[in-house]
């Protein structure tokens, strides 16, 4: 593993400043939420008892974190090595963007004081999604904090100090393809069991495939523009030749993702409601033309070895994967007449909070972990 | 004391009260069963034995309200009627009586001299001073308590008075600290008089109908009393806190409390812990059966009114009204928070702004990385 190596230098940088004000103001906001309730900092309510919180920290963090999913699937599922190098950061997205998608939920549940009976079997609804999707990302960060450890490893020890643990990874990272294949398509499920209060344009027996397919294409798009952010941030080479291969995945897996959707929306006859008026419609579309932007952008192969052109496609590709989520979890969701949700300012502010969390520990680790590959080898 | 000791008084198959149904009978032998947590097909059972025989009764009354009648004349399936002249055969109660004077005594005496009854005690029996606060035709209670109870199969007393004295026999700071009656349940009167005809109770106050009625034919059906607890109370009815099954107990547990009456939360239907309720500290199933068949929330918390702890001695007529409960199982914690409180739902100023610059921020930066990448990598090459 001598291909990774820590960065070095400064680590309370302009951009870690920005980012540790912006975890002080949600910290702030945190200690009115759990001192005033969820009511005091959160627009949520009994009709909406899932906001911004569930659905951007939980459900787009987590597809957000799954790098490290698609990158296993490719290295060690399809045997592509060649990509080995990108593993290590793609995890370290994986297990900030999970951990504090656990923490998220966390501060989002009522009775937090019973967080830990998800753990307890005595408690265990075997009828429950929500206990499938809970138990599942416990045990994924559990096994994402194991599958990185050879960082921390090598860092006190050199290369050779995670031979031990690599001689057993494989155990882990078969879990750590498992795990996310079980709950990123219960997240879909969640929504299924919503029934009619979710609108015929996203309500779908094929909810759970299309989540599971779309957080593979997240995971990727992320990998992609993420290599381009550190290459900027860090003044390193740009990894063009290889993330030009690898986002060569994404135009099929959308492809794909959209065979399902639009036929879906035929079969059901939902088409109509596309031009129903009104929120659902107006997301609807541009969840949709998101979608198809990458699809048009990446299909000639010539595009993809354009850094500009592959970055902005990954970065649409990313905002169509959270828009289409938080169509699902909130736009087109009306649980009865006269409930409505926009999150309050106080609520976007702990978001912002926890989301520089992840910046500020990606900052520190990348720099003081073997975690970006050796600039000549990339 | 097996019920083949009961006394026949006549067999009937169809009603003599109104038009009941045997359809409607065997539905309400069913949910006497259900009441009692017995297999809904021993209604079947129920039904057989409560039309075989009626059970003689007889009712005396002691020191009371008549709460516990009136309340039993509310029940509606089976009704009142029902009750007395088809399952059971009333042969003498003071509040009931078709007759009046001598003649309902010479009634109530040939029923003893005939034998094979229940008797039905209502209200406390004082035994101060001899008994003699409490008099019927001349005799004192007590007494005649004693003789109905002596040849009786089995007692049931009925409601907090009956049970353990309940009201009247509330202490008094200017009569020492004591009753002014001396006012106890029957089963410590009939003690004191050494009669030891088993008694069940079923206090409250007034108690539900239906504990009684369940009782009843439990024992029409069975030949014996119901399993009881150790204040002779059945399990079947008393054999959990109210404050369990409560419907405001939600509220409880998420640290939500009514804290004055007409208060917010009060109007918002939220626990009455801090007003007093004795829920947490009172076996009862009040928050299941519910009252007099109105429908959901007719019970006293139902209503938002505390409950006082009627169906349990030593707080009922004892502990203060608003003093708070001394909860058996859980206590609240102190640290909860509420969930509501702030604007609801739709989008405020601040919201749709910070959510907005946030949105923009981050496409703009999403751009921008692209642009940048795309000229560092004309640098490059």
């Amino acid at each position: 593993m001598s291909e990774s190596k820590p960065l070095g230098g400064k680590i309370f940088t302009r951009a870690f400043a920005v980012a540790f004000l912006f975890a002080l103001i949600g910290g702030w906001f945190l200690i009115q939420r759990f001192a005033q309730g969820l009511g005091a900092v959160s627009n949520m309510s009994d009709g909406f008892p899932w906001g911004l919180w569930i659905t951007y920290d939980v459900v787009i963090g987590t597809a957000l974190g799954c790098g490290g999913f698609a990158m296993a699937i490719l290295v060690y599922i399809l045997n592509k090595g060649e990509y080995h190098p990108l593993v290590r950061s793609a995890l370290l997205t994986s297990v900030f963007g999970y951990s504090l998608a656990a923490f998220s939920v966390f501060i989002d549940i009522g009775r937090y004081w019973n967080f830990h009976h998800v753990l307890l079997p005595q408690y265990w609804n075997f009828s429950s999604v929500l206990l499938e999707v809970a138990l599942c990302i416990a045990l994924y960060v559990a096994v994402l904090w194991i599958e990185f450890s050879p960082a921390f490893l090598e860092k006190g020890g050199g290369p050779q100090a995670s031979k031990g643990v690599n001689r057993i990874m494989f155990i882990f990272i078969a879990f750590g393809v498992l795990l996310p294949t079980m709950h990123q398509s219960s997240l879909g499920t969640l929504m299924v069991i919503s029934g009619y209060k979710l609108s015929p344009l996203w309500q779908t027996p094929f909810l759970p495939l299309l989540f599971l397919i779309s957080a593979v294409a997240m995971g990727f798009a992320l990998t992609v523009f993420e290599s381009f952010v550190s290459s900027l941030a860090f003044g390193r080479p740009l990894e063009t030749k290889m993330i030009g291969k690898l986002a060569g995945v994404i135009p099929g897996l959308l492809i794909a993702f959209l065979v399902v959707r639009w036929g879906d929306l035929a079969f059901r006859g939902a088409f109509g409601a596309a031009f129903g008026g009104g929120w659902p419609m107006i997301m609807f579309w541009v969840e949709n033309i998101l979608f198809i932007l990458p699809v048009v952008m990446l299909l000639p192969r010539p595009n993809r070895e354009k850094a500009g052109t592959l970055c902005l496609a990954a970065f649409w590709m990313v905002m169509a994967g959270a828009v289409y989520r938080f169509n699902v979890f909130l736009v087109g969701f009306s649980p009865a007449p006269g409930w409505s949700y926009f999150p309050a300012a106080p609520e976007i502010f702990v978001t912002l909070g926890i989301v520089s969390v992840e910046v500020m520990g990606y900052l520190i680790f990348v720099r003081a972990l073997p975690v970006l590959p050796e600039p000549e080898r990339a | 004391m097996k019920c083949g000791e009961c006394r026949e008084v006549d067999v009937g198959t169809t009603s003599r009260a109104g038009n009941l149904s045997r359809r409607d009978f065997i539905k309400i032998c069913s949910a006497a069963a259900v009441y009692m947590g017995l297999p809904a097909a021993m209604g079947a059972k129920i039904a057989q034995a409560a039309t075989a025989r009626r059970l003689p009764v007889i009712w005396v009354s002691g020191q009371e309200c008549t709460g516990c009648t009136e309340s039993l004349l509310r029940t509606d399936h089976p009704d009142f009627a029902h009750l007395i002249l088809d399952l059971i055969s009333l042969e003498y109660s003071e509040t009931l009586n078709a007759g009046a004077g001598e003649q309902a005594e010479a009634a109530l005496q040939a029923s003893v001299k005939a034998g094979g009854y229940v008797m039905v005690a209502e209200g406390s029996f004082p035994l101060k001073d001899g008994g003699i606060y409490c008099k019927v035709g001349g005799r004192t209670i007590v007494d005649i308590a004693a003789e109905v109870a002596s040849s009786a199969a089995a007692v049931i007393g009925i409601g907090s008075c009956a049970s353990w004295g309940g009201m009247p026999s509330a202490t008094a700071v200017d009569m020492g600290g004591k009753s002014p009656t001396g006012a106890v349940g029957i089963a410590e009167a009939l003690e004191s008089k050494g009669v030891k005809t088993p008694v069940v109770n079923i206090p409250g106050c007034p108690p539900n109908g239906y504990n009684f009625l369940s009782t009843v034919l439990y024992f029409v059906t069975f030949g014996k009393l119901p399993e009881v607890d150790d204040k002779a109370r059945p399990k079947f009815a008393y054999g959990r806190l109210i404050h369990e099954n409560c419907e405001r107990r939600p509220h409880f547990d998420a640290g939500r409390f009514a804290e004055q009456f007409g208060d917010d939360g009060h109007r918002q239907g939220y626990c009455l812990y801090k007003l007093g309720c004795k829920g947490p500290e009172t076996f009862n199933n009040c928050s299941t059966l519910t009252y007099n068949d109105v429908g959901a929330s007719a019970w006293p918390v139902g209503m938002g009114a505390p409950c006082f702890g009627c169906s349990e001695a030593d707080v009922g007529f004892t502990a203060p009204l608003h003093s708070p409960a001394r909860p058996i199982y859980v206590t609240p914690p102190a640290l909860f928070t509420g969930v509501d409180g702030g604007p609801k739902g739709k989008a405020t100023t601040g919201g749709a702004l910070v959510g907005g610059a946030v949105i923009g921020a981050v496409v703009g930066a999403g751009i921008v990385t692209a642009k940048k990448t795309g000229k560092k990598a004309e640098e490059e090459s």
